[in-house]
């Protein structure tokens, strides 16, 4: 340094502090002054213990109220999700309930066609009558099935019972069909249960985890992410698949940089080596499972040397790590993810993976996947629906998918647009769109706007003016989570327990919380009869009470705990399995019934051309995807995506970090434009983006226009013969330098 | 805890690498604790990335003010607004400070920026709360059990065990000013 440190402060000091520095006299009389631990004062007068909707975890926090104000949540440390922690979304909550863009009155469109922003605010009244008008008329002239409902959030209970006593089964969430349906399906035709969210994984005891593109860290569900580091902190290993340098696959014993699309040869070589090499738990196995046989058949050419020309993992890494993953058994866990809709053979690749958990005889184990326990609250007293709710899949000529589980979001899409699916009878007419920006859930956006165009009715029931709200004829803004009671949430997991959503601060502005909305538009609806409790603290109440539960205790605590029930072998679990066959069933004879493949075949999946690169999306810790990127809080410490990109590849193309540029896919649909990240962690074929940003509603007056939407690049998809559900990671794209763009330039043109 | 054991409390901090993943959990915790204005944080996380595709490895550290022991940032404030206070925290006295930033340009850390009130602000351990028999807010909320926080001079501290059983390092130890924040590696 040129300057000395003295020279420094006189300068800087401009006055006080070199008069301060030069006069000792000065010094002591400051001295003088005891020192202060100032306290910053965020405690709260009031304590209200709730539980979180950052995400879909449903994670125990205590929220710090003082002179009205929420000033800071905090994990609840009786709450067996939170264990008094949280991830960074959790402790982010003021940042919704405080967003200046938050829905603040009922909105109804002005203009005819749908997307044009041009809204006018309404009472509740008009925007409630407006509402049920539509909904009897739709129910009047097609049936009460030609109404959906999409729902994301634990909110949604009580539009599911509206739509239920409407008359319609139409209950569907992307969060299936567009992310865990496949996972869900293939383990309930292999062991007949699916793992649920959250899911009933032991990583906590594992002795080896491994991740097949799975990004543990990244993805920060905060149970899982506690377990994962307990295991880790206790000499557990981990086994990481992904074309991504992921921050699992720095702390893990192997990485394996797969090729894209190929992880079901890796799996299939996996279950070669540890059935060739006797290495599978023999015992379990026989007791417990049906179709070894037929799998050792079907295996027996999928040798690691074939595996290794299609995933560019070597031969002898395979090997190795298959003697690694059988080692550790039972407490030897393959994750079955979560977002698992990728490449169309999903249910199948969720199939190997369960069948590599039965031969490590993971299932039901310390260390594996355990089986749940759940308190049980009686319903609250209703009539039962005047009719069975129908469905568009029961209509005469809908595509069915043998195993999907739940209505499909893009199904319910396609079933809106006459001639699509549907070609007699009545498309579905209405949606209500409850907490699920679809835009940026959905892929093919060209078809779900095409279908927006076709409706009858769009209800938006939102806290934001994600992209959705923007197209919707009337939008109903509901309190936060912070604001409102919700229903009970008896969670199923390892230790029975249950916890209640209560109101931490009123409602602001004219939200209004989700249980009163439904109420409203039932008695609109001729439906009251359904919604009997005169609010949604009453309603929780009596079913608790009804229940034998401590109300007060509950209020005050947040949680209410049973007594604990044995959820793996090592605490008396008596192993069951609720196939048809009561077995685990390797080799599925319900697949082979129904035409499909009894044991997972390799697909070769279409590989991207020079110069292209496969566009892969995940998380980043302090987001819930399109919900909280508008968030300001956690925007502190990541706002805008960037797209990851291989340094040889970056330089082959002439690209540099940090430059703008602009993805163009396989059909010529541009992103906008984005930073470039450039790193070696990743693959030289293919690209990564955070997923949730390029919003273009204006009203996110924070996050409209930071980074890119990469939804909008999913033009192709691969549906799953099994389970309907769309894979996603079938894109390809070529990146361009946008010249003269600066992301600050980007985002003044957005 | 004896009158002896308090007058030579050293409060110290371990980060385990091997744990954290960078959520930046602690840095959200540590801003509504404290209520740190928008646009500022009083910790951050460091992901240092070593070699080339596919031989890579990665160490993630989640950094704060290092409480040193000997700090260079008290040794430079002209006006005795950045002092030692209980058990060595380092802490800045809100109405003593005149923002001159001399403090900043000593600390090795970068871990100072100035309040928009004008005085200097950092970590401060959360002593508000230590001094509760609290954890610091970045501690209490850490998903991964990565932070441990407490009196590095009383053996029975799980802050001295994990310094006793773990390898560990500091930053910018050539400083010479002690830091009292350790990584485990």
């Amino acid at each position: 340094m040129a300057t000395s440190r003295r020279e420094f402060i006189q300068i800087g000091g401009a006055g006080l502090g070199a008069a301060a520095l030069g006069s000792g006299l000065t010094t002591k009389w400051w001295g003088l002054d005891p020192d202060v631990v100032h306290d910053p004062g965020t405690d709260g007068d009031q304590v209200i213990p709730t539980f979180c909707e950052l995400c879909f975890w449903k994670c125990g926090v205590l929220a710090h109220v003082k002179d009205g104000r929420v000033t800071k949540l905090v994990g609840n440390p009786e709450h067996p999700l939170s264990r008094g922690r949280l991830c960074p979304r959790g402790t982010g909550g003021t940042g919704l309930l405080y967003d200046p863009d938050r829905l603040k009155k009922p909105l109804l469109r002005k203009s005819t066609k749908r997307g044009g922003q041009d809204f006018e605010e309404v009472s509740w009244e008009k925007a409630l009558d407006f509402t049920a008008e539509k909904l009897l008329k739709i129910k009047k002239e097609c049936g009460p099935d030609k109404v959906a409902l999409f729902s994301h959030g634990f909110g949604g209970s009580f539009f599911k019972h509206l739509l239920f006593a409407y008359g319609s089964g139409n209950v569907t969430a992307p969060s299936y069909g567009q992310c865990r349906g496949p996972r869900e399906v293939g383990f309930n035709l292999t062991y007949g249960a699916s793992l649920g969210s959250p899911e009933v994984l032991d990583i906590a005891h594992s002795r080896c985890l491994t991740l097949i593109g799975s990004h543990l860290g990244e993805n920060m569900h905060n149970t899982q992410v506690q377990d994962f580091a307990q295991m880790i902190a206790k000499g557990g290993e981990l086994v990481v698949v992904d074309p991504r340098f992921s921050t699992a696959a720095g702390k893990a014993r192997y990485w394996l940089p797969i090729r894209p699309g190929t992880d079901m040869a890796l799996l299939l070589a996996w279950i070669h080596v540890i059935l060739g090499e006797g290495l599978y738990d023999r015992d379990y196995v026989e007791k417990n499972a049906i179709g070894l046989e037929e799998l050792r058949a079907h295996v027996a050419d999928k040798t690691p040397e074939w595996a290794f020309t299609e995933t560019t993992i070597p031969a002898s890494t395979i090997v190795e790590t298959a003697r690694f993953i059988a080692g550790a058994r039972p407490a030897s866990l393959i994750h079955p993810g979560r977002h698992v809709t990728w490449y169309g053979d999903d249910v199948q690749r969720s199939r190997a993976i369960a069948i590599l958990n039965a031969l490590l005889g993971s299932w039901g184990r310390r260390g594996g996947i355990f089986v749940p326990t759940q308190l049980n609250v009686p319903k609250y007293p209703v009539p039962d629906y005047a009719e069975k709710p129908k469905t568009t899949q029961d209509a005469p000529d809908g595509v069915v998918y043998p195993f999907a589980e739940e209505v499909l979001s893009h199904g319910v899409c396609d079933a809106t647009v006459p001639g699509r699916i549907m070609t007699k009878g009545c498309p579905v007419k209405g949606w209500i769109v409850y907490g699920s920006n679809l835009l940026q859930a959905l892929p093919q956006r060209k078809n779900v706007e095409e279908a927006i165009q076709k409706l009858d009715l769009l209800v938006a029931i939102d806290v934001l003016p994600a992209e959705i709200v923007g197209y919707a004829d009337v939008v109903l803004p509901e309190a936060t989570y912070l604001e409102r009671w919700d229903d009970v949430a008896p969670v199923p997991w390892s230790e029975p327990f249950l916890a209640i959503r209560q109101q931490v601060v009123p409602p602001m502005y004219e939200s209004k919380p989700g249980w009163w909305i439904a109420k409203e538009l039932a008695n609109r609806l001729d439906l009251g009869q359904y919604f009997p409790w005169e609010s949604g603290e009453q309603m929780v109440t009596d079913r608790l009470k009804a229940g034998g539960y401590d109300v007060e205790k509950l209020k005050a605590k947040g949680v209410v705990k049973g007594a604990p029930v044995p959820v793996r072998t090592d605490e008396g679990l008596e192993l069951a399995f609720h196939t048809p066959s009561k077995k685990i069933e390797l080799y599925s004879k319900q697949m082979a019934d129904a035409g499909l493949p009894p044991l997972p075949p390799w697909t070769r999946h279409e590989q991207p051309a020079d110069g292209q690169f496969r566009l892969l999306f995940g998380r980043t810790p302090t987001h819930t995807f399109g919900r909280t990127t508008n968030n300001r809080f956690l925007s502190e410490v990541y706002s805008e995506n960037e797209v990851w990109l291989n340094a040889k590849a970056a330089k082959e193309q002439g690209l540099v970090h940090g430059e703008i540029v602009t993805l163009l896919n396989q059909d010529g649909v541009r992103s906008q434009p984005v930073k470039l990240k450039v790193t070696q962690r990743i693959r030289p074929d293919c690209v990564f983006v955070v997923h949730g940003y390029g919003h273009t509603n204006p009203g996110l007056k924070f996050a409209a226009g930071r980074g890119m939407d990469d939804q909008t690049l999913v033009t192709r998809i691969a549906v799953d013969p099994v389970a309907g559900t769309t894979g996603m990671s079938v894109n390809f794209v070529t990146i361009e330098k946008a010249p003269g763009t600066t992301a600050a330039a980007a985002k003044a043109e957005a | 805890m004896s009158a002896a054991k308090t007058a030579t409390k050293r409060y110290a901090m371990t980060v385990d690498t091997r744990q954290c993943v960078g959520c930046k959990a602690c840095v959200l915790a540590c801003k509504a604790e404290n209520a740190v204005p928008d646009g500022f944080c009083r910790q951050w996380i460091v992901e240092e990335i070593r070699g080339e595709f596919p031989k890579l490895s990665a160490e993630i550290r989640s950094e704060r003010c290092n409480h040193c022991t000997d700090a260079p940032c008290v040794k430079n404030c002209p006006t005795g607004a950045s002092h030692v206070n209980e058990g060595g925290v380092v802490l800045v006295t809100h109405h003593k400070c005149s923002g001159c930033k001399a403090c900043i340009a000593a600390c090795p850390y970068d871990a100072r920026f100035v309040h928009p009130e004008g005085y200097v602000d950092k970590c401060t351990f959360c002593l508000h709360r230590v001094q509760k028999g609290l954890q610091p807010a970045c501690v209490g909320v850490c998903p991964t059990g990565t932070l441990t926080f407490g009196d590095a001079s009383d053996p029975e501290s799980a802050v001295s065990a994990q310094l006793r059983e773990r390898s560990s390092k500091v930053n910018h130890p050539e400083s010479g000013a002690g830091p009292n924040v350790h990584f485990l590696v």
